[in-house]
C-alpha cells in the first residue's frame, strides 16, 4: 500500500531532477513498472482477504477501487512504455526540448500518485483535493508543446475543469454538513466506511443537493455532457500518451467518485434520484457524443467523442443499477480503458508519421507501417463493439439489462451504437487502406502495448476466467 | 451568560458573512485590476477573522489554524504573487466586460435571491448563525462564478476563481465547523499550487498570443 503510493511519488520527485537525462524515459517505465507491482501485490491480498483499511482508516481498499487500481497502474506502465519512442520522435521532429521531456516525465508520475491517492482513499475530502491535483498536473501535460491551440486547451480546460471541481467542493461540504449531525464532528464524518454505515440517517434532503453538485462537479472531469468541451480541445492538444491516460484513466477515477456519491444518496433517500440523474446525463452524453463524431476532421478529437459516448454508457449502467448493470458497466469500464488508449497509441503514431492530426492527410497506414495500420484497424473494430472483443459483452449486457428495466432507453443507445458505428468506421477505414506516399518512422514505433491491449480485450470478449468474473461481482456487490 | 456571548458571536459572524457578500458586489462592479486584487485581500481577511470567530465560539482548536493559514495564504502570499505578476506582466490596463456594469450588478441581485431560494432548504436545518450564511456563502460562490463568465481578461478570471474559493471556504467554516483538518490542508495546497500554474500561464499566453485577452482563444470549436 504503501509503496503503491510511495513509488509514483518519489519518481515526480526524481524525474523532475534527472528528466532531462537521455535515459529518463527508461526510469519512468521502470517506476511504472514497479507501481504495477505493487499495485499487483495489493489486489492479491485484497481477493484473499478482503476489503481491507489502512493507515487508521484514512485509506480503504475494496473490490470496487482495487480493480481499478489494478487498470490504472496497468494502463500507466503502457502509456510509460508507448511514450518512450513517441517522444523520442517528437523530440527528433524537434517539437520538445529536453526541458519539457523532465517536465513531462516528472508530472506523468504525479499524475498516477494523484490518480492512485483519489482511488484509495477513504476520505471523501481528500478524493476531492486528489481529483484536483489531478487537474493541476494534467493541466501542465495538456500544454506541453506551448502552441497556441495547446494553450487554449489548457487554458479552457483549467477553467472549466477547476469550476467544476469547486462544484464538487461544494457538494463535499453539504455532505459533510449532513454527516456532521449523525457522526459528529471531527475527521471520521468524511470517511466513505463511516458514511456508508450510517448512510440510512443522513438528512435526504441535503443529501440529494450534495449529489447534485457533486454529480456536475465530479461529471465535468467524467466529461458529461453538456458539461464536456473541455474533453475534445485537451484530448486533441496535449501529446498522445496524455490522451491515453486522460481518456483511459482520468475519466474512470472520476466516474469512480460519482459512483461512491451515488452509493451513499440513494441509500440516503432509499429511491433512486441519483441513479435516474446519472441515467439521464449518461444518455444525453451518449447522444451528443455519438452525434458529433461524423462532423470530426480531427482524428484525436473524434476518438475523444467516442470517449464521450462511451463514458456516458458507463454512467447510464451505473445509474440502473443492480448486479447485472453495475457489472457490466465495471467490465466496460475496463474495456474502454484498454481499447481506448490502445487507438490512441496507434493514433499517436499515425499522426507522427503524417505530421498532422488531419484525417484526410492520414492515409495508407497499412503500407508503410502494417502494424500501425493494423492497431488501428482492429482497436477501432473493438471500440465500435465487433463480436469478438470484450467492449461487445458489455455492452450486450447493458443493452439487456436495459430492456428489462428501461426498455424506452434501448432504441436510443441502439441508434447511437449505429451511428457512431458508421461515423468512425468510414473514417477508419481510408486511413487504413487508401494510398499514400509517407515514409516511414525515424524510430520504431511502440506497437508492443498496442496490441498487447487488444489481445487482453479479444481475450476477456472470447471467456472471462471464472476468478475475474467474481472480482466484478464482488465489486457489483459493494456498489449496489 | 454564555448563551448571550454565542448570540453575540452569531451576530458577529452574520456581519462578516455581509460584509463577504458586499465586497463580493464590489468586485463584480470594479474596474481597475489593482483595487481588484485589493478587494480579493479584504475578502481574505474577513474570512480570515469569521474563521477565528467560529473557533472561538465552538471552542475548536483546529481552526484557529486553519484561520492562520488562511490569512496566510489569502491575505498576504496570494495578493502579493498577484500584485508581482501585474508587476511583471505590467498589465494595469482596466477590466474589460462582456456585460456592462449595472447589468451585471441585476444579474448579480438575481443570483443573490436564487442563492437564497435553494439554501432554504439547509438552512431550515441549521442552528444559529449558519442559518443565514450558508445562503451567502452560496450567493458569494454564484457571484464569482458570474465574474469569471464576464471578464474578458486572463487575470480578472483567475482572481474570480479565487473569489469563488473563499465563498466555498466560508461554506464549509460557517456551516459545518470546518472541514477535517487533512481536507484543508490539501485544499490550500491545491489553490496555491494552482495559482501558481496560473501565473506560469499567463507568461505563455502573452508570449505566444501577446495578450493576456482570452478573445484569443476561440480558436478550438466545432466547425
Amino acid at each position: 500500500m504503501l509503496w503503491l503510493l510511495g513509488i509514483p511519488l518519489a519518481g515526480g520527485v526524481i524525474q523532475a531532477v534527472f528528466g532531462q537525462h537521455r535515459r529518463a524515459s527508461e526510469l519512468g517505465v521502470a517506476l511504472s513498472f514497479a507501481t504495477l507491482v505493487a499495485a499487483g501485490v495489493l489486489t492479491a491480498r485484497i481477493i484473499a482477504d478482503g476489503p481491507m483499511l489502512v493507515f487508521g482508516e484514512q485509506f480503504f481498499i475494496d473490490p470496487f477501487n482495487v480493480f481499478l487500481v489494478a487498470l490504472t497502474a496497468f494502463v500507466a506502465f503502457t502509456t510509460a512504455v508507448f511514450s518512450r519512442p513517441y517522444m523520442r520522435i517528437e523530440e527528433h521532429h524537434g517539437k520538445l526540448s529536453a526541458q519539457r521531456l523532465r517536465l513531462y516525465h516528472s508530472m506523468y508520475q504525479l499524475f498516477t500518485f494523484t490518480m492512485l491517492v483519489g482511488l484509495t482513499t477513504n476520505n471523501m475530502g481528500i478524493l476531492w483535493v486528489a481529483m484536483e491535483a489531478a487537474t493541476l498536473t494534467t493541466v501542465l501535460l495538456v500544454s506541453l508543446y506551448r502552441s497556441p491551440a495547446s494553450l487554449e486547451a489548457a487554458w479552457k480546460y483549467f477553467i472549466l475543469c477547476g469550476v467544476g471541481i469547486a462544484q464538487a467542493l461544494f457538494g463535499t461540504i453539504l455532505l459533510y454538513f449532513a454527516a456532521e449531525r449523525t457522526l459528529g464532528t471531527g475527521g471520521n464524518a468524511l470517511l466513505w466506511t463511516h458514511l456508508d454505515q450510517s448512510k440510512v440517517l443522513l438528512e435526504p434532503t441535503v443529501l440529494s443537493l450534495a449529489f447534485v453538485f457533486l454529480l456536475i462537479g465530479y461529471g465535468t472531469k467524467v466529461g458529461l455532457a453538456p458539461m464536456h468541451n473541455w474533453l475534445p480541445d485537451a484530448h486533441a492538444e496535449g501529446p498522445t500518451p496524455v490522451s491515453a491516460v486522460l481518456s483511459g484513466l482520468l475519466l474512470n477515477v472520476a466516474l469512480y467518485a460519482v459512483v461512491r456519491a451515488k452509493v451513499l444518496t440513494d441509500g440516503a433517500l432509499g429511491t433512486h434520484f441519483a441513479g435516474n440523474l446519472m441515467m439521464g446525463f449518461g444518455l444525453l452524453s451518449v447522444v451528443v457524443g455519438t452525434f458529433s463524431l461524423s462532423r470530426q476532421i480531427d482524428i484525436k478529437r473524434m476518438f475523444a467523442y467516442s470517449s464521450i459516448e462511451h463514458m456516458g454508457i458507463v454512467t447510464f449502467a451505473f445509474g440502473m443499477g443492480g448486479p447485472v448493470a453495475s457489472f457490466a458497466a465495471l467490465l466496460h469500464m475496463t474495456m474502454h480503458s484498454l481499447t481506448k488508449s490502445a487507438i490512441f497509441f496507434a493514433v499517436g503514431h499515425a499522426a507522427q508519421k503524417s505530421g498532422t492530426q488531419i484525417m484526410e492527410s492520414i492515409r495508407g497506414l497499412i503500407r508503410t507501417n502494417p502494424t500501425i495500420g493494423w492497431g488501428l484497424a482492429l482497436g477501432t473494430f473493438a471500440i465500435l463493439g465487433m463480436p469478438p472483443f470484450g467492449v461487445f459483452t458489455s455492452e450486450f449486457l447493458i443493452l439487456t439489462s436495459a430492456m428489462h428495466e428501461h426498455s424506452w432507453a434501448t432504441p436510443i443507445l441502439l441508434i447511437s451504437l449505429g451511428v457512431a458505428f458508421a461515423a468512425i468506421f468510414g473514417k477508419v477505414q481510408p486511413m487504413v487502406f487508401g494510398e499514400t506516399a509517407l515514409p516511414r518512422l525515424p524510430h520504431p514505433p511502440a506497437i508492443l502495448p498496442v496490441f498487447v491491449h487488444l489481445a487482453m480485450v479479444l481475450a476477456l470478449g472470447v471467456y472471462i476466467p471464472p476468478a475475474l468474473a467474481e472480482w466484478y461481482r464482488q465489486a457489483a456487490r459493494f456498489i449496489g | 451568560m454564555p448563551n448571550i456571548s454565542a448570540a453575540w458571536f452569531d451576530q458577529i459572524i452574520s456581519l462578516l458573512a455581509a460584509i463577504l457578500l458586499l465586497i463580493s458586489f464590489a468586485m463584480l462592479s470594479q474596474r481597475r485590476i489593482l483595487s481588484l486584487i485589493n478587494l480579493f485581500a479584504w475578502q481574505g481577511a474577513v474570512l480570515s477573522v469569521s474563521t477565528a470567530t467560529v473557533a472561538y465560539t465552538a471552542g475548536l482548536h483546529h481552526l484557529y489554524y486553519s484561520a492562520a493559514i488562511t490569512f496566510a495564504l489569502k491575505v498576504v502570499a496570494l495578493p502579493w504573487l498577484l500584485h508581482r505578476l501585474i508587476r511583471k506582466l505590467n498589465v494595469r490596463w482596466d477590466v474589460e466586460t462582456m456585460i456592462n456594469i449595472p447589468s451585471t450588478m441585476l444579474i448579480g441581485l438575481a443570483l443573490v435571491v436564487f442563492a437564497f431560494n435553494l439554501a432554504q432548504p439547509i438552512s431550515a436545518l441549521a442552528t444559529g448563525a449558519s442559518r443565514h450564511t450558508i445562503g451567502i456563502a452560496m450567493a458569494t460562490v454564484l457571484l464569482s462564478f458570474l465574474m469569471m463568465i464576464t471578464r474578458r481578461k486572463a487575470v480578472p478570471q483567475v482572481i474570480g476563481f479565487l473569489a469563488m474559493e473563499n465563498g466555498l471556504f466560508f461554506a464549509a467554516t460557517s456551516a459545518t465547523h470546518g472541514m477535517p483538518m487533512v481536507v484543508e490542508l490539501g485544499i490550500a495546497l491545491d489553490v496555491l499550487v494552482g495559482t501558481f500554474i496560473f501565473g506560469i500561464f499567463f507568461f505563455h499566453i502573452r508570449e505566444t498570443f501577446d495578450s493576456l485577452d482570452i478573445r484569443h482563444m476561440e480558436k478550438l470549436k466545432e466547425r
